[in-house]
């Protein structure tokens, strides 16, 4: 088994509620807490599993907004385990997901010069490295309906940008949509095979704008009256 | 990378304590400018566990969690780090012992004083070894995925280490010409493989935003990093130099780590300087010590071009050659219509 997700970029509309809702559910976790520096503060940080950016992809007027959410890839090819010097850092053979024992870690940062996708983050307060745990205590949890047994990064995504589900097995649903939408890894040349799979966007015909007709002066009043008041 | 004081010093001191154990072996085994006195031995010996010691005392400053830092001698089968520990602490005994052995028994060249120095020798460049490759393991850090890397730390090592056992030897009086000779040798070989390093890492490499995105096919632009202040990630991988600041620093670690060491040596070898030949090593690990600095502030993480920064060395056509280009000719030749 090789649990994962795939994120569909095609949907995600970037509204960050699947890092609020893992930060919610893990910041009482396994590898709890997920400690927040100058929480109310000027310069507010803290530690997160998952984390969105935003990009421009292509240039105008050909262009399109592409929300990026990216956590722990569950790689194959771990290096970040590899490398760990107290084996603190470890996969789980059965489900392939990569975990940090906070009892052993020595918090030397090793592990996250290995990783490329930016996953790890020490916390300061604890002196330990810290990572997605993929919701490993949800999974298997049985006191949990079972449509739940799910991270909860993909239970709270209003867009269903995220799946989740066993990427060894082809006839699962995320294998089907990465076969069938063109699924990808990132840097694969770095070749640490990783789990989580990313769907790109659609194309899909532009939405035309050149019969547009020329708009009233009431309507022209309007917008500019819109303008000013805004200021 | 941010360039931590504490792996700095431990990469410094402790590559050059080992490379003076491992010179300093080398030197009784072949008598090399007559081999050194046993007291001398002892003395050399206890420096090189000095500058080792510094460097493992400092690198504990960089755990966060100090308190499972015996746990890192565990996985040597697979990682790097735990391979540096545990051969530099099988190196300790070796080396404690033969300085003792030789103090107390006033017999550098006896097999068993051999066998301890070459015994630490040997476990010292393991170790150097294994630093090297804590580095040039990581994929993901272009600067420091290189052979290079090791080699680097050898040269490096050696080249202070042999400055040290000049300097001692002209300081002490004795014949110092071959130890001199063998400083100024290994200074130069240094230099020149760290110019090959600087040069090679100002190549690009083949991970790009593009990559990283999977967006090959058009220009992927950073709008927003999605956190409000820095992150781990931004605070520990988002350093940056500016290339005026690093190449002034270039010629810093070869101004202060090679020409000066090497211009005393030289002079030494036409007329004792006495004294003076302690700043030699001195300024040698002052050299390697900014080089250090550097080898941190240029490498660069390829999760950086997460946060929209391209990698530094990306090159750029130089102007005089653009001006050169010839721009009025037509990329494809016009054909007559006849
Ligand atoms: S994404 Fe990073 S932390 Fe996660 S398994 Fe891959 S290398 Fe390790
Ligand atoms: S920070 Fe912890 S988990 Fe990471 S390599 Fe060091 S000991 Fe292992």
């Amino acid at each position: 088994m090789r649990l994962g997700l795939v994120i569909d970029l095609d949907t995600c509309v970037g509204c960050h509620a699947c890092a609020t809702s893992c930060k919610e559910w893990n910041t009482s976790s396994i590898t709890a807490p997920l400690t927040d520096y100058d929480p109310y503060g000027k310069e507010p940080s803290g530690v997160w599993f998952n984390r969105i950016r935003h990009y421009e992809v292509g240039t105008y007027p050909n262009n399109k907004t592409i929300n990026f959410p990216m956590s722990c890839m569950h790689c194959e090819n771990a290096e970040c385990v590899t490398v760990c010097p107290t084996g603190a850092s470890y996969k789980r053979p059965e489900d392939g997901i990569v975990l940090v024992d906070q009892d052993k870690c020595m918090g030397c940062n090793y592990c996250s010069w290995a990783c490329p996708y930016g996953a790890r983050e020490l916390d300061r307060e604890s002196g330990t490295m810290k990572k997605c745990t993929l919701c490993v205590d949800r999974l298997y949890d049985e006191a949990l309906p079972v449509e739940e047994r799910k991270p909860a990064c993909v239970l709270a995504c209003p867009a269903h940008a995220r799946m989740f589900g066993d990427l060894d097995d082809p006839q699962s649903a995320v294998s089907r949509a990465v076969r069938d939408r063109g699924g990808y890894a990132l840097m694969p040349e770095l070749n640490y095979n990783p789990t989580n799979h990313y769907l790109p966007p659609r194309t899909r015909a532009p939405v035309p704008t050149h019969d547009l007709g020329r708009p009233s002066l009431a309507r022209k009043v309007k917008e500019w009256v819109n303008r000013v008041i805004e200021r | 990378m941010k360039p931590s004081l504490a792996v700095i010093f431990l990469t410094l001191f402790s590559g050059s304590g080992f490379g003076l154990v491992a010179l300093l072996a080398l030197d009784n085994d072949f008598r090399i400018g007559g081999g050194f006195a046993p007291i001398m031995t002892a003395i050399l010996m206890g420096c090189g566990l000095v500058l080792v010691t510094i460097g493992m005392i400092s690198s504990t400053a960089h755990l966060a969690n100090p308190k499972n830092a015996w746990r890192a001698f565990t996985r040597w089968r697979s990682s790097w780090l735990s391979r540096e520990g545990v051969f530099a602490m099988v190196f300790y005994p070796f080396a404690i012992a033969d300085a003792g052995w030789v103090f107390f028994t006033d017999d550098t060249h006896g097999a068993l004083a051999l066998l301890l120095s070459n015994a630490a020798a040997v476990l010292g460049l393991a170790t150097i070894f294994s630093q090297g490759m804590i580095y040039a393991c990581l994929r993901t850090i272009r600067q420091w995925h290189t052979p290079l890397v090791p080699a680097n730390f050898y040269a490096l090592g050696f080249a202070v280490g042999a400055a040290i056992l000049a300097a001692a030897r002209i300081v002490t009086g004795g014949p110092d010409r071959a130890l001199a000779s063998m400083a100024v040798g290994l200074l130069l070989i240094a230099a020149v493989l760290k110019a090959i390093y600087y040069f090679w890492i100002g190549k690009p490499s083949g991970t790009t935003i593009q990559t990283a995105t999977g967006f090959n096919r058009g220009t992927v632009r950073l709008l927003d990093q999605g956190h409000t202040f820095g992150t781990f990630l931004t605070r520990e991988f988002s350093n940056c130099l500016n290339r005026t600041r690093a190449r002034r620093l270039r010629i810093a670690v070869f101004m202060v780590g090679f020409a000066g060491p090497v211009a005393l040596l030289a002079a030494d070898l036409q007329h004792s300087i006495g004294l003076w030949a302690i700043t030699a090593p001195v300024l040698a690990l002052l050299g390697v010590g900014i080089e250090r600095f550097l080898f941190f502030a240029e490498a660069q993480h390829v999760v950086n071009l997460y946060h929209g920064r391209m990698p530094a060395s990306l090159p750029k056509m130089p102007e005089f050659m653009r001006r050169k280009a010839p721009s009025a000719v037509p990329l494809v030749a016009h054909y007559d219509k006849g």
